[in-house]
Order: C-alpha cells, then structure tokens, then sequence
C-alpha cells in the first residue's frame, strides 16, 4: 500500500491533521472524512487512513475495513486521464469486456491499476446511467458513448498528440 | 403562508411568459450532458450573441426520451408556429435552428419530432405512442420545469398537497395512503402506508425519515433523473412523510456517482429552507423537519435498508436480522421509515387528487403507475412511466419501438441483478408486482435490458453473478461462497469447459443460496440463473455438451474467418482496423485470420463492406476453415 507520494501530497497530507478538526469527532462522520479526503488527494494513501483512526479514536483497522468495503474509494493514485469503463449491464451485452480488455492490452495495465508514467489509469464503473449510448467509456469527466475498439486507440492517440502539441506551444513561448 | 409563495410563483411564471422573446428549453441531466448538451448550449449561446438574437434559454431537466437526447424544446411564438420539439440537437444543428428559425422564422421541419402542443400546422408528439401511451403521474413535470428553480415548480402546484396536509392530523395521512394502496416503488413492494403507521406507533423519540436513493443497479437510473429534474417533489414527499409520521429529521442517501443530482438536491434544500417550507416553524405553523444530504460510497447492498442504515452510522453496510424492523429501531436506535425516491415522489399526487383516483389507475394489488428504465436493444430508449398492468408487449414493441436492425426478440431482463430473464412466452404477461414474481422476476428497481437474439442467456446469468458476487457483503456464508461456486460453474460454460457441470447442480445451489441467505441480496442472487435456467434450457444444453454457443455471444466458443470466395482482392480495411495485427494477407491478396492472435473482438466483421460481407463467425470455434499465415506476411508488432 505504501507507495511513493509526491511532495505535494505530502504537504496535503500535513494539512490534513489539522484540518479534520471540522469534523465532528464521531462515528456517524467516518464516510464523509474518506470522501472528503479522497476530494483532496484523489486516493486513500494509508497515512491518510492512519490519521483518521487517530481523530475518531478507532482502530486502523475498522478505517481500513470500511473504506475497502465500498466502490468509491481508491488506494491507488489515479491517471491524469482517468478512463472508466462502464459495464452495467446494457454495456454488458454490447460487449464492453472487448472495450476494457482493448483498454487494458493498449496500456499494458489491468484494471485498477495506473501506467508507471501516472498518465492513464484504468477502472471498471458498475453502470454511469447513460445507458441509451452504449457502450460508455468515461475519460476524464467526458462521457465517450457507442464504443468500439477502434475508438479506443483514437482516444488514447488524442491524448498523446494533445501533450504533444502543448508541449511544442510550451518550448515556442519559453523561445520568445 | 404557503398563498404568498404561490402568488409570487404565479407572477414571476405570468412575467416570464408575457415576455415575448422566444424560449429554447434544453434537457440538461446527466444523459443530456452525456450526449452534448452543453455544446448545444454553448452553440445556441454563441450564435445568439453573434447576430444579436432576442431569445432566452431555459435548462430545464430530463424528460426520458434518451433516444432522443439531447432534446430542445424551441418556442417561437412570433413566428406562428407551436413549441416544436427538436432531438439530437448537437452545435451544428444548434446553429442552424438559431439563425434560419429564431431569425428567419423558418422551423425546418425536417428535423422535428414534433409539436409539444396540440395545433392545426404541425403533428403533435402526443400522437406517437412513445408519448400518449404513457401516464405520467410522477415524472409528470419532469423536463417541463426548471430544477433549480422552487418557484417553477411552485407555480405548476407544487407544495400545494404539503400545505393541505399540515391542516390534517398525521393519522388521516395515513389512513388515505393506506387506502391509496400505495406500494414501495424500492422493489419489494411493501405497504407504505403500513410503513408509516408502524413508525407512527413507534414509542421512539426523534424519528427519522430517510429517502434511499441508493440506485445501485447496473441499468436503472429513474432516481437520478428525478432528483436531478424535479427534486422539489421528493422533498415534498418527505415532509408529508415526516408529518405524519411524526419525525423532526430527514435524510437523503443518494449515491455519490450522481454529482449532479447531489448538487441539484443542495439548490433544492437551500430554496425550501428559504421560502421557510424546511427548517424551523415550517409555513408559519409549529412543525419543524431538517434535511441532510447523506452520500452513499457505492455498495450494492446499501439498497437494503438496515444495510444503509449501517453505512449513515459509519460501518460497513452489512444488512442485520429483522425484527426489530427500521421503523422501531432504526438509524442511532431511533424510529425510521426508509422510502424509495420513486414512492415519496408519487405521495403529493395521491394527496392532492385522492386514493380513490390514485387506485382508478392500475391494478388491483398493484395501483399507481411503474418507472421503467428500458434499454439494451430497443428503438427507443429511455424513461417510461406506465400505469401497472400493461403487457411487456406493448411496453418493448408498441412505446418503445421493438427491436431494432430487424432482429428477433430473445429476452427481457427485469429488475437488474435481482431480478430475472423472461422469455417470448410472457410478453403478454400484464406487469405488476405480483405477476412478475410469480414468473420468478420482479419489479425490482425497475430496470429493464431488453435482448435480441445475439444474447447469450448463459453469459447473461454470468454477468449478474459476476456482478452479485462481488457486491455480496460477505455476512451469510451462502451468498458469499455459494455465488462463487455458481459464478465458477457458469464461467467453465462460457469457456467451454464446462462437461462436468450439472444442471441439477446449478438449480440446487441457486436455491441453497436463496434459503441460506439472510437480506435481499442473497435471497435474490441466483433469480437470474434459475430463470434462465428454467426459459432458456437450451442455451445451456449447447454449451455443455456441443461447446457451443447459439448466440455466438461467448468469446472462447467462437472464431471468425474470412470466406475467400467473398473476399475482394486489396481491400485492407480488416486489417487496418485490427487491434491486434491478426489478419494477414495471403499470396493471391486475400486476407486470412491468425487464429492464435484473434481476440476476436469482431472488428473487422463490422468493418468489412457490406458488398463483400466476407468475414463469418461460426461456434463451436474448430468449424473455421484453417487458412496457414505465409512467412511473407509476418506480423509487423505494433
């Protein structure tokens, strides 16, 4: 679970402990903290969960219990460009497994993980309710809809052209 | 009190319509958003300041016509014409309707669906039976009005039964529910008005009221759209509920993957607090009721009521034994009701009309009208409200337009993983709560997926499993270990591996597995293998014993090759489009699938031109026609 923080998140995860003294000190908050915290840094690093046992007074255990129990929650550090692949069932029958598993073999990474450049991560989403257009792969916030596995290299050869491209405006302005 | 606010709504709504500018009204939830709307928005935005068009835009939510998204209502009273419903308006036809009809008056009638209002120019909507064979009772305002806005809905009658309600005495509310026959929209069906009078008597202090939008099933999203269109309804639901029941606090749970919705229901809040119909002496009158907004982290479970209730404590969401039932001894031990979004928003319409009107419309056991989700492959997908006891016939191929691409009809999945496949057999089944259970569905949620013939009903009860599997909490030993039994059982038939596997096997566990397990989850689990099991025998007879699969659905038990006889020399689209380099060329520029490459995604089966047609799929895998790889055509590596 440990897992290399950026200097900035250590920052944040600093702020943290004295932040959480807007919360309540009780059980009933232990949900809204993680979701909060998981607004904040985008995952669960485990020395987040630690000082959260530490305010509610509970054992690691119990935090660690209850945010692994539910769907939200990640301990992982997701991509810069997020991609979730919805398989709900009108997905389902529409063949998204072809779109996740193209996902997965064009990355080189299973669901659930992020590639080692932290660019792409990639999720599996129970349904996104967008079920007339399936199926849906969300990239980001961006809803893709009537997938096929061609648009899944389309769509991760966009993202690289655009770094590209603002790469090169990048190296043009620091010229002038 | 309640008469100011409505005379404010009545003026502010009169001012809005006396202004003679055009309005363009765009369904902006999340489907809209998904298909485009705030492009569209954006077009309509830009053109109109470009040329300096005098038109107002109106985002109002989502009406449930997702085919059709995203849907623009434009009313142009200048020019003559009705309010004229446009679909699939993306930016480019944006543009075009905002200079050629807001300018020149021409409505360009090939892109119409139709006229929102009876009128002697242009057909009605209402004419086509995706419109007129529905009975909107509690979508009804749903994409008329403008979600953010308490006055919109004011105007429309809004809190008008809540306000007669506080003159009554709490248990009179409760007697014209029970009579009402309402029943819990949540899936099980239980009397809410039974629900109430149990909390009613309750001998606790501090009720609570909790409205579980929790939608967790893969499919079904009608409590999204709600609180995201119309969330005022529901909370007026909630505080007919809190006073008679007698509670001081509510609580909304609602999944935290709808943001919208949540922020939607936030505005809400905070707008009823201040017109003073939440909070502290409530219209003037000594009742006071508070509204939090509870996020749910996603847990299939949480659905159940003693699960989420857990979840609101800060534990995991594990159901518990019942008695003592949520309405004794609830959320913090005090008394709850726990109502679905779907039954606290049909409670105003049966105060302000009455129970016997309300039980006018529908069945007997069942009165009141169902939510469907419908979706998969049918013409026209969306939202449907429809009064029980219409036949699944007239729901899939009469509203929503049949099967499209001339396919057969397989299958309809009720009631999402909970719920079961049925068959042709019983499209003329009337639905209500207790035909479908009896057919071993049910209501459910009240999802639907309809399937064609490409279906696979073994990978289809796969699926669900899957599904249940991993949502499973783990408390009862049945559901946690026996569904991972079923799950493995049912993935060795959609690999071909299954000759061991028994169908009585299959039927015995599904029913341990139900009698083992102690909430709704587990009891439920294997609906979908046991129906499947008992309306499709011979989708799984195929797959043990011939490893093959009719519907050509599961991947490992079928192949593709390409018919030399139908292939055209030098057309390279099968293998440009390819993800995995697979198809070769062959000495005589024919094209040929390495079989040890193809992931069998059927890319090029749709890629290939329909003049040729020259890519097959055939099941079991080994009736593909072996075509060797010459050296020369080595793969490239991508």
């Amino acid at each position: 679970m440990d897992l290399e923080l950026s200097p900035e998140e250590r920052q944040k995860l600093q702020e943290l402990k004295s932040e959480l003294q807007s919360f309540k000190r009780e059980r009933g908050q232990l949900i809204p903290i993680l979701q909060w915290i998981q607004e904040r840094l985008s995952f669960l690093p485990s020395q987040a969960l630690e000082s959260v046992a530490e305010y509610l007074q509970i054992a690691y255990a119990e935090v660690f219990g209850v945010a692994t129990f539910y769907n939200q929650f990640r301990f992982h550090p997701p991509g810069r460009n997020p991609i979730r692949v919805c398989l709900g069932t009108a997905c389902h029958v529409k063949g998204a497994d072809i779109i996740l598993e193209n996902f997965e073999r064009k990355l080189g990474i299973r669901e659930g993980e992020t590639t080692p450049d932290r660019e792409f991560s990639i999720e599996r989403v129970a349904c996104v309710g967008c079920c007339a257009l399936a199926p849906v792969t969300l990239m980001g916030e961006t809803v893709h809809g009537y997938m096929a596995p061609s648009k899944v290299e389309g769509l991760i050869t966009r993202v690289a052209i655009e770094k590209e491209v603002r790469e090169r405006e990048r190296k043009k302005g620091a010229h002038v | 009190m309640y008469e100011a606010l409505k005379k404010e709504a009545l003026k502010r709504k009169r001012a809005f319509e006396e202004d003679p500018r055009p309005i363009i009204q765009i369904g902006m939830a999340t489907c809209g958003i998904a298909a485009g709307a705030l492009e569209t928005r954006a077009a309509f935005q830009q053109v109109l300041a470009e040329r300096q068009i005098p038109a107002r835009i109106r985002t109002v939510g989502c009406m449930g016509h997702c085919y059709a998204e995203p849907v623009v209502i434009i009313d142009h009273g200048a020019s003559g014409f009705p309010p004229i419903l446009y679909p699939e308006v993306n930016s480019g036809k944006a543009a075009m309707l905002a200079k050629l009809f807001l300018e020149n008056g021409d409505p360009r009638l090939e892109h119409i669906l139709g006229a929102t209002k009876e009128n002697d120019m242009i057909p009605s909507v209402m004419e086509f039976p995706r419109f007129n064979r529905e009975k909107r009772l509690v979508m009804e305002k749903c994409g008329h009005i403008d979600p953010e806005d308490i006055y919109d809905y004011i105007a429309g009658g809004g809190y008008a039964a809540f306000a007669k309600t506080l003159e009554r005495p709490g248990d009179t509310l409760i007697d014209e529910i029970q009579q009402s026959g309402l029943r819990g929209r949540g899936g099980a069906g239980f009397p809410t008005g039974l629900k109430w009078e149990l909390a009613r008597q309750s001998q606790g202090k501090e009720k609570i009221v909790i409205c579980n939008a929790d939608e967790g099933d893969p499919g079904a999203y009608m409590d999204r759209m709600l609180l995201e269109s119309n969330p005022h309804q529901v909370l007026e639901g909630m505080l007919i509920c809190a006073h008679a029941v007698g509670a001081g606090r509510g609580i909304v749970y609602v999944r935290a993957e709808y943001p919208l919705a949540v922020k939607t229901l936030e505005k809400a809040l905070h707008q009823a607090k201040e017109a003073r119909l939440l909070g502290n002496g409530i219209l003037g009158t000594s009742f006071d009721f508070h509204i939090d907004i509870f996020e749910g982290s996603g847990a299939f479970v949480c659905g159940e009521e003693t699960a989420l209730i857990h979840s609101i404590e800060g534990y995991r969401g594990m159901p518990r034994q019942r008695p003592p039932y949520p309405t004794e001894s609830g959320l913090f031990g005090k008394p709850t009701v726990i109502n679905n979004v779907k039954t606290l928003a049909t409670v105003p319409a049966i105060l302000e009309h009455g129970a016997q009107w309300f039980r006018g419309i529908g069945t007997k056991n069942s009165p009141g009208t169902a939510i469907f989700s419908i979706v998969g492959d049918v013409t026209h997908p969306g939202l449907v409200e429809i009064p029980m006891g219409v036949t699944l016939r007239t729901l899939i191929f009469d509203i929503c337009g049949g099967i499209p691409n001339k396919k057969g009809f397989k299958a309809v999945q009720i009631g999402g993983p909970s719920g079961g496949c049925l068959s042709e057999a019983f499209l003329d089944t009337p639905i209500d709560f207790d035909t479908l259970a009896e057919a071993g569905a049910m209501m459910g949620s009240g999802g639907m997926v309809v399937m064609n013939e490409d279906t696979c009903m073994v990978d289809v009860a796969r699926y669900f499993l899957d599904f249940t599997q991993k949502e499973s909490c783990g408390k009862c030993t049945f559901c946690r270990i026996g569904t991972h039994h079923l799950l493995a059982a049912l993935e060795q038939l959609t690999e071909g591996k299954g000759e061991s596997v028994d169908v009585n096997f299959l039927q015995r566990l599904s029913e341990d597995i139900r009698a083992g397990s102690l909430c709704g989850l587990g009891k439920t689990a294997p609906n979908p293998v046991l129906t499947s099991l008992k309306y499709f025998a011979n989708d799984y007879q195929a797959h043990m014993k011939e490893k093959r699969c009719p519907a050509m659905a599961c991947r490992p038990l079928v192949a593709f090759y390409i018919d030399l006889e139908k292939c055209a020399r030098g057309c390279d689209v099968c293998e440009g489009c390819c993800p995995v380099d697979a198809v070769f060329t062959t000495p005589n520029r024919k094209k040929g699938i390495d079989q040890s490459l193809c992931v069998k995604c059927g890319e090029c089966m749709t890629a290939c031109p329909p003049e040729y047609k020259a890519v097959m799929k055939v099941s079991p895998p080994h009736l593909a026609p072996v075509i060797e790889r010459p050296p020369q055509a080595a793969r490239k590596g991508k």
